[in-house]
């Protein structure tokens, strides 16, 4: 065993091995099963909406998964059922994030469905929870002295308001809240089985 | 689903029980002829004195290896290419360890530097874990295996001049992909954020470095691969198939590519960093110390069973997610099992700092080294703990995970390479580091910081955690009592960045040529190339 090619084609073989458990198997499980049948694709703002929220990194405070309530509370915090791989079949890259500094997002459409909330919250956080930590943005806003018959308006309390001019909503903006609308898994769930059922009692055999 | 579960998980897991238990009857029968005397190849492979070996100081110690025969292991052009790795290396660090501190910063002060989107938080993290892992973790862990590879084999490097156009594609493409990232342009999945265009660059320049060092290997001048080899060959198989599987464009999608995205993120982790600085570790520690490995037939147990477990543990990311049950629980379990071969590398490693503390307080490099090796043990029993389903409910989706991400690539794989960095720089250049007490500095303060930087974490994400957990209480309760943790992980992180800038202004100091020189021997650079390193 001491020798160089066995060594190669052995440690070639555990990782082939376990590529075919991690990757192909729940790949083929995956993929065979269609998408949710109430799941709607992205429209074209939504998916130009959805480009910001990758670029700008919202997923590495943000998840897209809410888990089961024998797991943790998430459903009692109005973040949705318990989500199974069809909720995501047109999801490319895959928002599920590792990280809940802000909370789960994949139903804040259903949950906060104004988009001038929305859009006052990117603008700046602070001005509707004064203890957030999530970063302002800006520059996906600009400032007039008027508002001109197309801008979207971002309504601000008094300490955010500006001396003179108002703050208009550019299109990234206004894309990025299309999507997060979007953002709305309330339907029957399909595939119940696609998911991780390992807290339940009967680990989801009875589904 | 019961047949899923039930088979596969056993199936997996069988086949790997199996493999070990074949294993260790294979060693019983002395089928793999690995024994005590085998440890003593790294002695035999350079002729150097058994006694404290630790050149960072000892400006008698500076000199270039040479195999039995009197001929240099590391010749001139291939030190050259080494100390441009090691500089270039140490840029990435200061650059990412930077990003890192200010996206720190910036979870507390979230109005600050707020005003264009390269510097918004979500980007400058994302170029902090590519420029420290890529650029500093990876790049610096090739200039390790270029020294590393030739002296245990006891050969030179066969084809440098292809690790060279490595070393500055893989530069070039690192400081490309910060600016893909910066600028908005992203893959967009965590850990393979660098766009896929410019990864086809990076999987390049881990071939012109595997291939040098596999055809460098295949010419060994000594009988046995001692255990460093095994971990540096199986992370150079591991490496290229994993990044390119992950990479492939338009291929994955949904809730699968979820399973690819962790598949590879740990398996970076777990495949490539770990062999290369438990390799780097399994050299370093005989070798400064000036005695063998203890128990070294274990250091067999200790690779395969990291490789067959190590290599399934990745879905442990997403328990509680969109995938099959099955998948997530076959990963559960494989975390479970790494305490086998952690304890296998423990047995291997620690008896033998901890029976020569006398080396471990005059040797900075072998300190750097050796709690780098605990660390990797700590790291690796806190990570299957984690992965038991019932502390994963509390330390997923919080700042627990981000310590435990630092107590691994940071206290183990980075220690490493600060010692490994420490000892190998001077027998390059064949003088001591210029400056003894930033190295002193540079230990304490990133001791000190990184102490305080997990502490911070690992307290705020536990509390965050049960926070969350508890349906009573609000749920911004639980962001907002880890504004002191992440305020006390920012001090901490500050201390590291300092002792990384101590590191290196130490560094250049030692390339414009400072430092006590060699007087005597064989070995000693060539004046040329002393006066104009990394040239």
């Amino acid at each position: 065993m001491n020798r160089f090619i066995p060594l190669i084609l052995l440690a070639a073989a555990i990782l082939a091995f376990a590529t075919v458990f991690l990757v192909i198997l729940p790949a083929g499980e995956i993929r065979s099963a269609a998408a949710a049948p109430d799941l709607k694709p992205y429209t074209g703002t939504e998916l130009r909406g959805r480009a910001t929220y990758v670029d700008l990194g919202c997923v590495y405070c943000h998840s897209q998964q809410p888990r089961a309530p024998e797991q943790a509370p998430d459903v009692e915090r109005g973040w949705g059922r318990p989500s199974t791989a069809s909720d995501y079949a047109y999801d490319t890259p895959h928002l599920l994030g590792t990280m809940r500094t802000g909370p789960d997002l994949l139903n804040i459409g259903a949950r906060m469905p104004s988009r001038a909330w929305h859009l006052t919250h990117l603008y700046q956080p602070r001005a509707i929870h004064p203890t957030s930590i999530m970063p302002s943005y800006p520059f996906l806003f600009e400032t007039k002295t008027n508002a001109g018959p197309d801008d979207v308006v971002v309504q601000l309390p008094d300490q955010y308001r500006l001396a003179d001019g108002v703050v208009v909503a550019r299109t990234e903006a206004l894309d990025l809240v299309d999507y997060l609308l979007s953002l709305d898994r309330t339907y029957p769930a399909a595939n119940p089985e696609l998911r991780d059922n390992g807290y339940s009692p009967d680990r989801g055999a009875n589904q | 689903m019961v047949f899923t579960i039930g088979t596969l998980v056993l199936v997996s897991f069988a086949v790997s029980l199996v493999a070990l238990v074949v294993l260790i009857w294979a060693i019983s029968r002395s089928q793999m002829r690995f024994t005590q005397a085998d440890a003593r190849t790294i002695f035999e492979a350079e002729e150097r004195g058994e006694v404290l070996d630790d050149p960072s100081t000892r400006p008698e110690q500076t000199d270039s290896p040479q195999g039995r025969g009197g001929d240099s292991l590391v010749p001139a052009n291939c030190r050259r290419l080494i100390l441009f790795i090691f500089a270039t290396a140490t840029l990435w660090l200061v650059v990412g360890s930077t990003y890192g501190l200010i996206a720190s910063l910036k979870l507390h002060l979230p109005d600050w530097l707020n005003g264009s989107a390269p510097l918004t938080f979500g980007r400058m993290r994302a170029i902090h874990l590519n420029l420290v892992i890529y650029g500093w973790l990876s790049l610096g862990l090739m200039g390790l295996a270029l020294w590393l590879i030739p002296t245990i084999f006891a050969t030179q490097l066969r084809l440098p001049a292809l690790a060279f156009v490595g070393a500055i594609i893989l530069n070039l493409a690192v400081g490309a992909g910060a600016w893909a990232i910066s600028t908005g342009w992203t893959d967009g999945l965590e850990w393979l954020e660098i766009p896929w265009q410019i990864d086809i660059f990076i999987a390049l320049a881990v071939f012109l470095f595997v291939i040098p060092l596999m055809v460098t290997a295949w010419h060994r001048q000594v009988k046995h691969i001692y255990v460093t080899g095994w971990y540096y060959l199986g992370a150079m198989v591991w490496f290229p198939v994993l990044f390119i599987v992950a990479n492939i464009p338009n291929l994955h999608v949904g809730a699968q590519q979820a399973t690819v995205n962790w598949w590879f993120a740990h398996n970076v982790l777990g495949l490539w960093l770990t062999p290369l600085g438990v390799g780097a570790a399994y050299y370093l520690l005989p070798r400064i110390i000036g005695k063998p490995i203890y128990s070294y037939s274990l250091s067999l147990v200790g690779f395969w069973a990291l490789a067959l477990f190590y290599s399934q543990v990745g879905i442990h990311h997403l328990i509680g997610g969109p995938v099959p049950t099955w998948v997530v629980t076959l990963s559960v379990v494989q975390s479970i099992m790494m305490f086998v071969p952690v304890i296998a590398v423990a047995i291997n490693q620690h008896p033998l700092w901890l029976g020569n503390l006398g080396a471990f307080r005059a040797s900075i490099p072998l300190r750097f080294v050796a709690i780098g090796a605990l660390m990797y043990t700590a790291a690796s029993f806190q990570g299957s703990l984690e992965a038991l389903r019932a502390m994963n409910s509390i330390t997923h989706f919080t700042h627990y995970t981000v310590g435990h991400a630092h107590l691994g690539a940071y206290a183990f794989v980075t220690f490493v390479l600060f010692g490994g960095i420490y000892y190998v720089m001077p027998r390059l250049v064949g003088r001591v580091w210029p400056l003894a007490s930033f190295i002193v500095a540079h230990w304490w303060l990133v001791v000190v910081g990184f102490t305080i930087y997990f502490v911070s974490l690992t307290l705020g994400g536990w509390l965050q955690g049960q926070a969350m957990l508890d349906p009573a209480r609000d749920w911004m309760e639980s962001m907002e009592l880890t504004i002191p943790y992440l305020t006390g992980r920012s001090v901490g992180g500050s201390l590291m960045v300092l002792g990384h800038f101590a590191f290196a202004v130490n560094m250049v100091a030692i390339l414009v040529g400072r430092g006590a020189e060699r007087k005597a021997g064989s070995g000693l650079l060539e004046a040329e190339v002393a006066a104009r390193p990394g040239q």
